[in-house]
């Protein structure tokens, strides 16, 4: 019998050939004392989805907002294999170069429609705001991608005009998903899109996710503490824990297979 | 030609809360053939599903190794990296169950013909989910309806046409007969059959072997572990 045995690691890939759309190495970030975020290395593919769990305060969300060049980090490099940036490390940009790769190649949805949405502008003109600031100025094309864009996030479009307050929270996030996708980025990131909202919506917020991914081949990173939301959609999962990651695998095997003990605890506790 | 060949290929699970190892199976070794039909058998509790599921990785295996031959050469299913494991999992390796995951608002049919979208387009993929529904016996005014409120057996339906309609050079079937009926079973074995003259190799654990005798190679026997070896394997694994 052998009892000599091997621990298992992973090799690099050796089928997939292709770079990783997105790459970001030993990310740190402290808020004074607090390491918010520690040591995170990811890699994301083209069309890959990536689930992100872990409890509230684990660094998920402001992992969201680093990759969103929102906020500075303190230490690591982030690449996207985008035209024109390819040899950069994102986090070395100026603002400028910073809000041209954000608003052309990047959307974000946020949990709350608040943050992401001007409520006092309407739906339609909140999805063409992000045209306007990639240099389009006809009103007819603003209007026409606007629509074309919420007729993809499958928002009713006889309310396009009206504004987002007057909506209800599973159409308010129809639009911030139609804003993030207007200019057809290649990465998507998503922080608790669906929480909040009720079953029935949930599912079809999932759904027009879901074929987005695949009709349009955008990476995504989601972030949810609804680890059902999570297996619908994800095809790996990154487990964080005050700020670190404690397990990266494939969905189904962090599921059902969990070799931490904190994403032990998490799975066991799912209903 | 070997597809597949284990050496000292072991799962144990740690569970942290007892902090204890249960060990599922330790140091197989088995070459299996291209083209061929393997029985994985023995009783119950002895690992036989847990040693498909560390094949397709939906377990991740304690240690030893699974060199599979992929269109692309071999690789060792035991570490490869995750992104090479989608593309196998995309491309090659498929896993039969009896269980269907239902999508929110995803149709029977849809569901079906999404395995093929990738190589056909849409309307040719749901005329193909369609014969692979009929042939199971799935009625027909279900197929635009939504599998979630279906029956055991209709989403098991579902499941194996699903499963078994993309193309794949090895499929794992778990338990895949399982509480089907006398006619969907009789499908079920002859599109086995179809898959196995195309030259596709299968591993599976069936509850009723004889269901599938005449496809039947060899057979990979799973013998529990005594309990002296399943004590110091434990105190090994610590």
């Amino acid at each position: 019998m052998n009892l000599s045995l091997e621990p298992i690691t992973l090799e690099p890939p050796r089928l997939v050939l292709e770079k990783p759309l997105l790459e970001a190495h030993k990310l740190n970030i402290y808020y004074g004392k607090l390491h918010v975020v520690a040591d995170v290395s990811l890699e994301l593919y083209r069309a890959e989805v990536l689930g992100v769990v872990g409890e509230s305060g684990s660094g998920k969300s402001t992992l969201l907002r680093l990759l969103n060049l929102q906020e500075d980090v303190d230490s690591g490099d982030y690449h996207l294999a985008i035209e024109g940036y390819k040899a950069n490390n994102l986090f070395a940009l100026d603002r400028f170069a910073k809000r041209e790769v954000q608003t052309r190649h990047i959307g974000i949805v946020y949990q709350s429609p608040h943050l992401g949405l001007r409520m006092h502008a309407s739906s339609s003109g909140n999805v063409a705001e992000r045209l306007i600031i990639a240099g389009e100025r006809r009103y007819s094309a603003l209007r026409e991608a606007a629509k074309s864009s919420l007729a993809a996030s499958e928002f009713p479009l006889e309310r396009m005009d009206d504004l987002p307050r007057k909506l209800s929270g599973g159409m308010q996030q129809r639009v911030q998903l139609a804003k993030a996708i207007a200019l057809k980025p290649e990465l998507l990131l998503l922080d608790e899109p669906t929480t909040g909202l009720d079953v029935s919506v949930q599912a079809l917020v999932l759904d027009t996710l879901k074929r987005l991914q695949r009709e349009l081949g955008i990476a995504m990173i989601i972030v949810s503490h609804d680890l059902g939301v999570i297996r619908t959609l994800a095809d790996r999962i990154m487990v964080m824990r005050h700020g670190q990651v404690v397990e990266l695998g494939l969905a189904d095997q962090v599921l059902e297979d969990p070799q931490h003990p904190y994403t032990q605890q998490l799975v066991h506790a799912k209903l | 030609m070997t597809l597949l060949k284990l050496e000292n290929f072991s799962k144990s699970f740690y569970i942290h809360h007892l902090n204890r190892s249960i060990p599922a199976f330790d140091a197989l070794s088995v070459s299996i053939e291209a083209g061929s039909f393997v029985l994985v058998s023995g009783p119950n509790g002895v690992g036989k599903s847990t040693l498909l599921r560390c094949l397709f990785r939906s377990y991740k295996p304690t240690s030893g190794k699974a060199i599979y031959d992929s269109a692309y050469g071999p690789i060792d299913l035991a570490n490869a990296a995750d992104i090479d494991m989608v593309k196998l999992r995309r491309e090659e390796i498929g896993f039969v169950t009896q269980f269907l995951r239902a999508r929110p608002r995803v149709s029977a049919v849809e569901l079906v013909a999404e395995v093929l979208l990738g190589s056909l387009e849409y309307s040719a993929a749901i005329k193909k989910a369609e014969l692979a529904l009929e042939a199971f016996g799935l009625k027909e005014e279900l197929w635009q309806a939504y599998p979630s409120t279906f029956s055991g057996g209709e989403q098991q339906k579902v499941n194996l046409a699903r499963a078994l309609l993309a193309p794949r050079r090895l499929l794992l079937l778990d338990e895949p007969t399982a509480s089907l009926d006398k006619h969907a079973r009789g499908t079920l074995v002859h599109r086995l059959s179809e898959l196995k003259d195309q030259g596709v190799t299968m591993i599976g654990v069936f509850h009723h072997p004889e269901d599938v005798e005449e496809l039947i190679d060899s057979t990979l026997l799973l013998s529990p572990l005594s309990q002296e070896e399943e004590r110091s394997l434990a105190h090994a694994l610590g």
